[in-house]
């Protein structure tokens, strides 16, 4: 049986396009020493580290935790590297949580971080292969088509991708780590912004960012002592399926199905829009916000986009997604994934400040990555499950 | 914590270059014989991890075509390690501990004759001061034996040594790519290739793949008649900067050994994945080994270096000396990064 | 003097580390046997051993079931229905194309999986089940290539239905 786990400590850099003034161990290092100071805790005291990251040509450091591990106090300790595609933030945080879950560690630190600004993500995704034509542009140019099968499918109006994209960004603008914060965010100001891969809109699409978040977790015997504020790990899950097969259901791909009936089930929840309170999801073009509703079984089939529609994800609506501005406003891409999971801890512990949701006990942390085939996510409490 | 054994290992021959064959399609038969060796598909394992590198592939995301040779239909719960897949190892290992899983497949795969091997691993220094310089792995690997040499800390005979029994061990394997009848005479006679390492002090450049089967408590004692117990495990990460760290020893490989227990008992087998020989020493010195235990009956790392496999298969090297009773306690290490930085140890027993 | 100390003070920043390396990039068994047929004009579709799906372009093997393709193929005609589409206005340095273009996932007659390839039609026209067919290099630029196919462009024929498709988006 697994060992009750909390997350005690949370740090994140501001996120942001370039950031010049630190080195790649040096922004890890920043994003690290906040959590171990919200934790109370010193290098000392951790027993591992997880390092997680997206490809390695992004910054063209060949496994750069290598190099990492040191900035950040793991010198001498057990270190593990995760690499699971874009779902690889959320990964870490499950992976260090099952260091923790298993007996094997008391208390272990987790870095993900994204250096957007010393690599080219672009390009390192579109190397041209031998025997085959590139037409495909990047990660907008991969998932247009996706979005467009979801719109046929579900008969969503074309202007559910607006909507998403506007919350998020006026989200945002109550996070001051958000990389984005577009003052004049508004219908218009993205209806108009140029259209980049369509159906997918300039404003509708996820920045690059450059930034790094951590947490800390341990074990329930020490964390019932502390005086401050836990999130509790109630369940972890994970799934993968491969990225073409025929017959593929590329829209909503039966790995997330699995998943979120899986986690909702060792969790305990039966019905996730009533009893979760908030969710951190990841949505890098804004469709996916209403296509995850449903592939996380939080609406019915088709019917995603009635709920952003409707203002039931806004963050004074009955199931406010990105609070934080998610995806869409900082995308430090290896961290992305973490940053979803330490946002639904935040609003648990009641310590996400603005943009916290009154009362939020129960929040779901989303990542995915790949064509997508690569899902992790996790649900956290302010209660002991 | 949960009793949790090696019930399945297989492996591609390591090889130079594989020409025609791509990593997925090396990978297969590799997955296919681990399903006939242990009877169980991808739908019976509970956890699936996986180690590789992109930059052998030199394409984000290589691993994600590894997960064709699987059939990873229905979805799997999968994860991915950018290392050997000897920590993919750890990790299925602790989802067991956890009650994640009672059943997981690991593997590792890699195929570096695709780039140049030595230049491509100068990505893995410090990109701000060291990289730039583009140091190859025999040059940074030769700094550390001409420290040992000059430290009184080991000799070039005792090189020549392990290399010399590492090879005629091999001769056994049919896996093995650099095997025969070597001498101490022989390879001191070789010229230096990157001085003081003369070729044989050097493991080769290897394509390859390699698999193992967990099973915990009695789901492994259904799967195999005397399965290869992980009575300890561990891993250690040293700074990677040469200027700290003390060259002359595995420091990182004495704490892993002493937490994974190695020293709790007669070992009478040793797979080591160094990949030169006075790392070997090195490695042989830090797991404590005495003239009792068997060094690298398969040849090691020095006989066949399939990166991203090689210290996955010390693991399965360990467990099928087990189940065939040549062998009651054993220890298999992995390692990672410049000179020994990483290392990983894992203790395996019969009952 | 001052400069010197002015130079001194500046932070550095950025450093270059331009960085090449060369690999040999192996098609591999299965899939070379796809790119020599399409040296020769031929679109061979691959045949799963496990459902008898054809693959088509071939990955080498069926990622459903973890299996390589067998002897099996199929020859397929290169004309084929938009699955669906993006219009592409973001350059990008790995691709030739001008912008704006269409990306298709088409996928060709007796296939059953999808190909990824480019358009050439007016962009208002582009649609879901629009048929399509492959515009091809001069047959002396053939090579072991997909990009022996210029690209596809829509063709007289009324757009399939639907149902015929969805299950390939």
């Amino acid at each position: 049986m697994a060992e009750l786990t909390a997350v005690v400590g949370i740090g994140q850099t501001k996120y942001q396009a370039k950031r010049l003034d630190v080195s790649m161990p040096g922004m890890i290092r920043e994003a690290a020493e906040r959590a171990l100071a919200d934790a109370n805790c010193t290098w000392k005291d951790i027993d591992a580290v997880i390092i997680g990251k997206a490809p390695d040509l992004f910054e063209g450091v060949m496994m750069p935790e290598l190099f990492l591990n040191d900035a950040i106090g793991g010198a001498y300790k057990p270190m593990l590297r995760v690499h699971t595609a874009g779902s690889v933030g959320g990964s870490t945080g499950i992976v260090a949580a099952s260091m923790v879950q298993s007996g094997v560690h008391d208390r272990v630190l987790c870095v993900a971080y994204e250096k957007q600004s010393e690599s080219n993500a672009t390009w390192a995704l579109s190397i041209a292969l031998p025997f085959s034509l590139a037409t495909v542009a990047g990660a907008g140019g991969y998932f247009a088509p996706l979005v467009r099968g979801y719109i046929r499918r579900s008969g969503a109006p074309e202007d559910t991708g607006i909507r998403v994209a506007v919350k998020d960004r006026q989200n945002a603008l109550r996070n001051p780590l958000a990389h984005l914060h577009l003052e004049d965010i508004s219908f218009d100001l993205v209806a108009n912004s140029p259209m980049l891969w369509d159906p997918i809109r300039y404003l509708e699409t996820c920045p690059s960012s450059d930034g790094a978040c951590a947490m800390v977790m341990e074990k329930a015997s020490l964390a019932s002592k502390r005086s401050g504020k836990v999130a509790w790990i109630h369940a972890t899950e994970m799934r993968s399926e491969p990225t073409m097969f025929s017959g593929r259901d590329q829209v909503m791909p039966r790995a997330t199905l699995d998943n979120a009936a899986a986690l909702y089930k060792k969790a305990g929840i039966t019905n996730p829009r009533r009893e979760i309170d908030c969710a951190e999801i990841y949505v890098p073009f804004s469709w996916f916000e209403p296509m995850w509703m449903e592939g996380m079984l939080i609406s019915e089939r088709n019917e995603g986009w009635k709920m952003t529609y409707e203002g039931a994800t806004a963050i004074d609506g009955d199931f406010p997604v990105n609070m934080s501005g998610g995806v869409l406003s900082s995308n430090p891409i290896g961290a992305s994934g973490l940053i979803r999971f330490a946002e639904a801890a935040r609003q648990v512990r009641g310590l996400a400040e603005k943009h916290q949701v009154d009362g939020a006990k129960k929040a779901l942390g989303h990542a995915y990555g790949g064509g997508s085939q690569y899902f992790s996510t996790w649900i956290v409490s302010s209660e002991k499950p | 914590m949960r009793d949790v054994a090696v019930v399945g290992f297989t492996q591609s021959p390591s090889m130079r270059s594989e020409p025609d064959r791509n990593e997925v399609e090396i990978l297969i038969p590799v997955i296919d014989a681990l399903r006939k060796q242990t009877g169980l598909t991808s739908a019976d394992m509970d956890f699936i991890c996986s180690g590789s590198s992109d930059y052998l592939a030199g394409s984000s995301f290589a691993f994600v075509s590894g997960l064709d040779a699987v059939g990873a239909w229905p979805p799997v719960c999968e994860s991915h390690v950018e290392m050997d897949g000897a920590w993919a190892l750890y990790e299925a290992w602790v989802k067991i501990q956890m009650g994640y899983a009672d059943t997981a497949l690991v593997y590792g795969f890699g195929k570096p004759s695709m780039g140049d091997l030595p230049i491509t691993m100068a990505l893995q220094l410090d990109p701000y001061s060291v990289m730039p310089l583009w140091p190859d792995t025999l040059s940074i690997a030769g700094l550390q034996a001409r420290h040992c040499l000059e430290k009184g800390i080991l000799t070039f005979e005792q090189m020549a040594a392990a290399a010399a029994r590492d090879r005629g061990h091999a001769k056994g394997n049919p896996n093995a790519q650099v095997k025969g009848d070597f001498t101490v005479e022989g390879i001191l006679a070789e010229p230096f290739l990157a001085n003081p390492l003369r070729k044989s002090d050097c493991a080769p450049i290897s394509d390859g793949a390699s698999a193992i089967v967990l099973a915990a408590g009695d789901r492994a004692r259904e799967l195999s008649k005397r399965p290869a117990w992980i009575r300890g495990i561990e891993h250690i990460c040293e700074p990677m900067d040469l200027g700290v760290r003390d060259l002359g020893r595995s420091r990182s490989t004495e704490m892993a050994a002493a937490k994974a227990g190695v020293g709790k008992g007669k070992i009478d087998v040793a797979e080591l994945s160094a990949p030169f020989t006075h790392q070997e020493i090195l490695v042989e010195r830090a797991l404590g080994l005495g003239p009792d235990t068997k060094v690298n009956p398969s040849g090691g790392a020095l006989a066949g270096n399939p990166l991203m496999a090689v210290g996955l298969s010390r693991i399965g090297e360990c467990a099928t000396r087990i189940w065939s009773g040549e062998a009651d306690r054993a220890v298999a290490h992995a390692t990672s990064g410049p000179c020994l930085q990483q290392n990983l140890v894992c203790v395996l027993e019969g009952e | 003097m001052s400069d010197a100390n002015e130079a001194a003070n500046e932070p550095i920043a950025v450093i270059r580390t331009p960085i090449s390396l060369d690999y040999h990039y192996s098609a591999g068994q299965s899939a070379s046997r796809f790119l020599r047929a399409i040296a020769q004009g031929k679109l061979l579709g691959q045949k799963c051993p496990v459902d008898g799906r054809v693959y088509f372009p071939s990955r080498g093997a069926c990622p459903q079931h973890g299996v390589t393709f067998g002897d099996e193929v199929v020859e397929l005609s290169d004309k084929g229905t938009v699955v669906t589409f993006s219009i592409v206005r973001v350059p990008s340095e790995n691709i030739p194309l001008e912008l704006p273009y269409i990306t298709i996932n088409v996928l060709l007659d007796g296939a059953d999986t999808i190909l990824i390839h480019v358009l050439d039609a007016k962009l208002e026209d582009v649609r879901m089940g629009m048929r399509v067919q492959a515009v091809w290099k001069p047959k002396e630029e053939w090579t072991t290539s997909t990009a022996n196919i210029l690209y596809f462009r829509p063709i007289d024929e009324p757009d399939a239905s639907y149902d015929s498709y969805k299950e390939h988006i």
